[in-house]
């Protein structure tokens, strides 16, 4: 197996609070890996740490084999990492297909001058942007909502055309943070089957998540954070097993 | 690409040759000349429409990037170079054929640069300016982005004020007429207005349509996006800080090339014209024409510029544009001219529908 992130020692502080500590783990091409954890436990700013929203204070990450810390988030992207956010963030004032096709901007070259003149070369590539973006929507099974403005769509709709547009960045690794919050139980298990999709695309998925089953099921691998700090990594069945993760949930026993 | 786009451009030129048509009929053809003034602001507008109705960054200093472009090539084509003529970069500079010498008023000879020397400076100047100011302001958001940039339209209007090779408060005159080709000249010549008319026109036209391909590209849509959410727009790849930049450089490069324009048509150029009144005026049109609507900035841009040139708004000129501001932010945040008015005014007009369900 190779390892498509490595991520070692990160630590991230805000103030006096330390929010990620001395954190290592690896993802491992085409595997499903979740971070699950207590709320506080550190795992959205883990999640901006490797996307480049903030920078560590110390510590390294590695994406496919060459360091990405202190990069901008633009840079990240065009690497090949795509993410959605734990409140979806779309576009307003932009239409669902809009809000896709801005995720293939990494993947067109049209610029400021060429565009203004509108040339030829860059009617094609709006064409092949179109056609791709509908293309993605249509896999996820929303092609129907194309010309809907984003905003105005319902929360589990914007969920999956916001997954639409980091596809659409056709990312090795993407980043989902809690994609089955605010849905329902069809919703989440609609979304569960997409993630699994996904996967199945070679595309490695990181998954912040709150929902246990969700997690349990589709994930390979758990990683378990509590207080900034890695306390397991493991298989579903172990980390179900393993007492300190336990203890983290539900508390004490010898009370 | 869609034809649509380009059925309104040619409903642009049948108005604009209307409206010459109309003006010569009516014989007031000296409305003209507060026409094409209108349409160089126009361009101002658009520029600074794109800039924040689509990318979302306010300028309250445009005013001071029109005045840059207007008084270097003011200074440019009018500053005698005559005493510093044995100088050896004036020999090079005359040489290469950036200088002309003309006659002045009293017959002594004068050596200055020529226009399109002078306008190119301008133009470049101006976008080193704005690259300069625009980096680290642009980091701003909000409020804080209106107040840099209305600082730098101050400094910029204090800096014309104080300088007296840029004729203080009387600001400079006397510029020569702007030779674009032989027999075509931006001059406020009586005999040359209809002529003006069309350049001026001609110029917003070809302004309209490279902002409108813009504004429908990979580029518009995300300058939509950093609008929208700038952190979302950077997780997707864009370079939100270049972008920025960009389109305030652009929209910058649109009022200084305005100012070059109207300085020889107007044969000169004052610190007015730099003044933060100026600027707050394009930043009220922009928001009563909608916003994020090239169209609806272009129409008030020239509908509102040529009643307050005509005079209509007298004493109150300043205040009509404030006030402008004020009720627009109150009361349609969103703009004017909008898509939502129109849906409801049609909703306004339109029979309410039966009440279903009821047997």
């Amino acid at each position: 197996m190779t390892e498509l992130l490595e991520v070692k020692d990160l630590s991230r502080s805000f103030g006096g609070l330390q929010a990620v500590n001395k954190v290592s783990f690896n993802v491992q091409k085409n595997n499903i890996k979740a971070l699950i954890g207590p709320n506080g436990a550190g795992k959205t700013t883990l999640f901006n740490l490797i996307s480049g929203m903030l920078s560590p204070d110390s510590g390294s990450i590695m994406f496919d084999g060459r360091p990405v810390h202190g990069l901008q988030p633009y840079q990240i992207a065009s690497k090949g990492l795509a993410r959605t956010f734990q409140h979806v963030k779309l576009f307003p004032k932009m239409t669902a297909l809009e809000n896709v096709m801005l995720g293939r901007h990494t993947h067109s070259r049209a610029g400021f001058i060429s565009s203004m003149l509108s040339l030829p070369w860059t009617w094609k590539e709006e064409k092949a942007i179109r056609e791709k973006s509908l293309e993605i929507m249509d896999f996820l099974g929303v092609s129907e909502l194309a010309g809907s403005e984003a905003t105005s769509l319902a929360y589990g709709q914007q969920r999956i055309v916001e997954l639409a547009r980091a596809l659409a960045c056709e990312p090795a690794l993407l980043l989902l943070d809690e994609p089955a919050a605010g849905l329902n139980m069809r919703e989440t298990a609609e979304m569960a089957h997409l993630i699994t999709k996904i996967r199945e695309m070679g595309i490695t998925v990181l998954i912040v998540e709150h929902d246990m089953s969700l997690v349990m099921d589709i994930s390979d691998e758990i990683i378990v954070l509590s207080y900034g700090e890695k306390i397991a990594d493991d298989v579903p069945l172990a980390i179900q097993k393993n007492r300190e993760v336990i203890r983290t949930y539900l508390g004490e026993e010898d009370a | 690409m869609k034809p649509g786009r380009y059925l309104p451009i040619a409903g642009l030129i049948a108005a604009v040759i209307g409206v010459q048509l109309l003006t010569y009929y009516t014989g007031s053809a000296y409305m003209l000349t507060q026409l094409t003034m209108s349409a160089y602001y126009s361009l101002v507008i658009i520029g600074l429409c794109i800039l924040i109705g689509y990318a979302g960054q306010i300028s309250i200093g445009h005013a001071g990037f029109f005045a840059i472009g207007g008084y270097i090539s003011a200074f440019l084509t009018t500053y005698d170079l005559l005493p510093y003529k044995s100088h050896g970069l004036i020999t090079f500079l005359s040489n290469a054929g950036l200088l002309v010498r003309t006659e002045d008023l009293y017959g002594s000879q004068v050596l200055h640069f020529q226009p399109w020397a002078a306008c190119i400076m301008a133009v470049l100047f101006t976008i080193i300016v704005a690259y300069f100011i625009g980096g680290p302001v642009l980091k701003l958001k909000g409020h804080y982005l209106a107040m840099a940039t209305l600082g730098f339209g101050i400094i910029v209007y204090r800096t014309v004020l104080g300088t007296s090779f840029f004729g203080a408060a009387d600001g400079l005159s006397d510029v020569p007429p702007f030779v674009l080709f032989s027999g075509l000249e931006v001059s406020g010549k009586a005999s040359g207005r209809v002529q003006n008319y069309y350049i001026a026109s001609g110029l917003v036209i070809a302004g309209v349509i490279l902002l409108l391909n813009l504004v429908h590209s990979r580029i518009g849509r995300a300058l939509r996006s950093i609008h929208g959410a700038e952190d979302a727009a950077g997780a997707m790849g864009v370079n939100t800080a270049k972008y920025k930049l960009n389109i305030f450089v652009l929209s910058a490069v649109f009022a200084a090339i305005a100012g070059v324009l109207l300085t020889h048509y107007n044969g000169g150029i004052g610190p007015s014209e730099a003044s933060v009144m100026k600027s707050v005026r394009y930043v009220a049109i922009v928001a009563i024409g909608g916003m994020a609507n090239i169209w609806g900035s272009l129409i008030m841009g020239f509908l509102l510029n040529f009643l307050s040139l005509r005079g209509y708004f007298g004493s109150f000129d300043d205040a009509v544009f404030g006030a402008i501001l004020i009720i627009i932010m109150l009361f349609a945040p969103e703009g004017l001219l909008h898509k939502g008015l129109f849906s409801g005014l049609k909703r306004l007009f339109s029979r309410p529908p039966k009440e279903e369900g009821q047997t």
